[in-house]
């Protein structure tokens, strides 16, 4: 790191708890001071002759030419399988320590971070399992429909994956995702209150050409079980509306390769818009139906406990949401001056009209670009700029989406729902800048 | 022979007779299933009953079977925090009574437990059913799925201890279920006007109406709560969570003077991902019991002895039990001869996470 805090041009304040008693006088006396001395003294610890030389000459990594300038590089194929920069170990899947007791009952959280644009890479795509993952043997796996339909039909990947395709880009959300913070701040970083979200191309069938080849009854069958191969054959009651909207999908593809198989290999449902437990991962069975079915998933957990003790069952649809990635909870701002406010949003009922950014705590907004491509039910990247004093700020985005839904803040959605649902947490975010540069989650209400 | 034919061919092959479905556009894709298959798969039991297996089980017998099968994870009365939330707990007389859970309003119990909160039996005969055994799903006869259920139930005192559950008799218990009547729809996250007539959702109405103030939109900004400070360290060092280049770097927060930020994974760190990824962490805490001992148990336990790390080598790759209880550990021969003794030394030395 000794590196980073001396390279000439640009001065990285150091995170507090490096910092002498002196230091931290002269922060709080005026930041200008402090940097020119921080700066002195980083030199002068550095004292090597060559380093010295390159602050007057210019910047060693120019003047210096680096290994990589002056020797041969790979060959092709060194990875047949491309792997991400040694420099970027930092961005995993991580898990928040106690939230689960038992690693196949748990969750594993995207970098949200570090991460660019809508499209999550599948490797850090997050996760969450009721029973451990496997690497099922597509040979092997076979889907079956039952239930209202004319044919109970069986269909190999053979069958699937000849069948025409779309590939069509959402995002998934897990339904207790920001969970953690219903009653106050409990994670520092946005991997762990917002990393249950990912947004990926899904390729497949929709399900409705499947229910359609089986003759399915959508008259009665007005709700349909998906169920897993996995230990837990994970089960959920999927709306009829939503697969007759052709938006439902039988996925293989994922990202332009297969999936994953902690994402479902080689079979997934694609819910657009509901929560991830719908999207049943490792897809074995179909039913259709003319009631819910009440499976775990759906009675004991994934309900909304409500101030007056009634649970919300059958809680499906992921609201508007928004969060700002980047400067977020757990960063640190390098100097005062210019910066790309960077975030994601989304919707359950559609597209993303507009994001709002404040950066006082919810007085004033300003609305931020969003990028393209804008799509429903998928992650939409929004940036805006802003200018930091070096003053206290607290970062704040609001997602509008075409059902005219505003994304709500904590005071409204705590009126509503109290503080102990869990699930289906979509409140404003703040991040609160202070000072040193550096940034932490609070709530406002 | 391409894969396609060779499945329909170990399918005739079987004596299973195939016949295509009769969908014009899609020619030749998928066939009926049988009604063997529909049966093998087709398990969910729905809060009708739809799907529910004859057979019943006794209270007494859900004793055994519950020790037998259970208690390693749940505790012996379902009241085990170790592995997964309480099963049994916070449901009183009354509750029965009213079929609404009182402690779920005041928030007096401290966790929610799975009877407190469930509202159909069904649910909990489908899951046990098709899911546990944890390690050994889908291994339990209906008999043995009612006697546990039984037990489960004469445990937060919804059926008497000489209870016999039966198909025959499961709708009676519903009516005694604790929370049956704790559970709305009327809510906007189910889609569909037509599903809401059928009381399913209120068609899609949002319970928060928010709008876009622009400007001066607050008097003032009120921080409700920040990150408490022994949370601040407890998901590890974000400078190493965070990217090197760019706008930001990511806060220290371990001490200076810690575990290097870059470079390879430590051995223990190396050692803990393998312990995961070979499933040892499904069944063994680093402090705690689970199924098996916890890591710091068995180092502690062997501490001494010199030859521990053979004796040990060998006995996860053959299994066995007797050394902590009579819960015997599966033979652990995937996992590949120098693994296991990595592991081994790995839980000889702490079992450190870094
Ligand atoms: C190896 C540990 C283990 C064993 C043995 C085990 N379980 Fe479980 N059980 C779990 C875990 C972990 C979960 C949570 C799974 C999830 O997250 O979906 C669970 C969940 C449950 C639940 C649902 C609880 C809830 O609130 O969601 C029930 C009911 C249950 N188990 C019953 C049983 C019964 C009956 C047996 C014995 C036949 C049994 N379990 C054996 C680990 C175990
Ligand atoms: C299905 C559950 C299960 C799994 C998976 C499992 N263990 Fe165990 N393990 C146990 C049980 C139960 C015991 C206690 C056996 C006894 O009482 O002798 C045990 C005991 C041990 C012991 C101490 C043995 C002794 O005699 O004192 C070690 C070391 C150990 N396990 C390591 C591992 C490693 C390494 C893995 C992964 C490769 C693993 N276990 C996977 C259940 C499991």
């Amino acid at each position: 790191m000794a590196n980073i805090d001396a390279r000439p041009g640009r001065i990285r304040p150091a995170p507090e708890n490096f910092l002498t008693h002196e230091q931290i006088v002269a922060v709080k006396e005026g930041r200008r001071g402090f940097l020119r001395t921080a700066f002195v003294a980083a030199s002068a610890a550095m004292a090597a002759p060559a380093v010295v030389q390159a602050a007057v000459q210019g910047d060693p990594a120019i003047l210096e030419l680096p290994s990589w300038s002056t020797t041969l590089g790979m060959p092709v194929a060194a990875n047949p399988y491309g792997l991400p920069s040694r420099y970027e170990r930092a961005l995993q899947r991580r898990e928040s320590p106690g939230l689960t007791r038992v690693g196949g009952s748990s969750v594993s959280f995207t970098p949200l971070q570090g991460l660019f644009g809508i499209i999550t890479p599948s490797g850090l795509h997050f996760e969450r399992h009721h029973q451990g993952w496997h690497d099922v043997d597509p040979a092997r796996h076979r889907l079956m429909i039952n239930g209202l339909v004319k044919t109970q039909a069986v269909f190999t990947m053979d069958d699937i994956m000849r069948l025409p395709s779309v590939s069509r880009i959402h995002f998934i959300e897990c339904g207790a995702n920001t969970g953690m913070e219903w009653g106050n701040v409990a994670v520092p970083t946005v991997q762990y209150s917002h990393g249950m979200l990912s947004c990926s191309e899904f390729t497949g069938v929709p399900l409705k050409e499947i229910l359609d080849m089986c003759g399915a009854d959508y008259k009665k069958g007005r709700y349909v079980l998906a169920e897993g191969a996995d230990g837990s054959s994970m089960t959920r009651t999927i709306p009829m509306e939503l697969i007759e909207s052709g938006e439902v999908l039988v996925a293989y593809g994922m990202n332009g390769e297969m999936l994953r198989p902690e994402n479902g290999y080689p079979l997934r449902l694609v819910v657009p818009g509901v929560q991830g437990v719908s999207w049943v991962k490792w897809l074995r069975r179909i039913e259709v139906g003319d009631q819910p079915w009440a499976s775990k998933d759906e009675a004991v957990h994934y309900i909304d406990l409500m101030p007056d003790g009634q649970h919300r069952q059958y809680s499906s649809i992921q609201e508007c949401k928004s969060v700002i990635t980047t400067p977020s909870g757990g960063q640190l701002l390098l100097d005062k001056g210019f910066y790309n406010i960077s975030g994601l949003a989304w919707s359950g009922r559609g597209k993303v009209t507009r994001v709002d950014v404040s950066t006082d705590g919810g007085i004033n907004w300003r609305q931020a670009r969003l990028e393209t491509p804008v799509l429903s039910k998928a992650s939409t990247r929004f940036n805006i700029d802003w200018v930091w004093d070096g003053k206290p700020a607290i970062l704040q985005s609001r997602a509008v989406d075409d059902s005219g839904y505003v994304q709500p803040g904590y005071g409204q959605l705590r009126a509503a729902r109290g503080t102990r649902s869990i699930y289906h947490n979509n409140a404003i975010q703040s991040w609160k800048v202070v000072e040193s540069g550096e940034v932490s989650n609070v709530q406002v209400l | 022979m391409s894969r396609f034919s060779k499945t329909l061919m170990a399918l005739l092959l079987a004596g299973v007779t195939t016949s295509a479905i009769a969908f014009e556009r899609y020619k030749g894709i998928g066939r009926v299933a049988t009604e063997a298959e529909v049966a093998a798969w087709d398990i969910d039991v729905r809060p009708d009953f739809k799907g529910l297996p004859k057979g019943s089980g006794t209270v007494d017998d859900g004793i055994e079977l519950w020790e037998t099968h259970c208690t390693s994870c749940h505790g012996s009365f379902g009241e085990s925090n170790e592995v997964f939330t309480p099963i049994v707990g916070g449901t009183s007389a009354d509750d029965i009574k009213t079929g609404h859970v009182k402690s779920l309003i005041s928030g007096s119990s401290p966790q929610r437990t799975t009877l407190m909160k469930v509202a159909t039996v069904s649910t909990l005969f489908d899951y046990i059913q098709r899911a546990m055994p944890w390690t050994a799903p889908k291994s339990l006869k209906p008999d043995e799925v009612y006697a546990i259920l039984a037990y489960l139930l004469n445990l937060a005192d919804i059926v008497p201890a000489d209870f016999v559950l039966s198909d025959a008799n499961i709708r009676e218990v519903q009516e005694r279920m604790p929370n049956r009547n704790g559970m709305t729809t009327d809510h906007g996250m189910w889609p569909g006007v037509a599903a809401a007539k059928a009381g399913m959702g209120n068609g899609g109405k949002p319970d928060v109406s928010n709008v876009a103030c622009m400007k001066d939109c607050k008097k003032e900004v009120e921080i409700v709560s920040a990150l408490p400070d022994y949370a601040q360290d407890a998901h590890g060092n974000l400078a190493e969570q965070n990217r090197l280049v760019g706008q930001t770097r990511g806060k220290r927060t371990s001490a200076p003077g810690e575990p290097a930020e870059q470079g390879e994974p430590s051995v223990a760190a190396a050692a803990l991902a393998l312990a995961n990824a070979k499933g040892c962490m499904a069944c063994h805490g680093v402090a705690s019991k689970l199924v098996g001992p916890g890591y710091n148990e068995i180092a502690q336990k062997y501490q001494a002895q010199a030859d521990a790390e053979e004796m040990l080598v060998a006995k996860v790759k053959l299994g066995g039990q007797g050394n902590w209880g009579a819960i015997p550990m599966p033979p652990q021969a995937h996992v590949a001869d120098e693994d296991i003794r990595l592991l081994v030394q790995w839980v000889l030395q702490g079992a450190k996470a870094q």
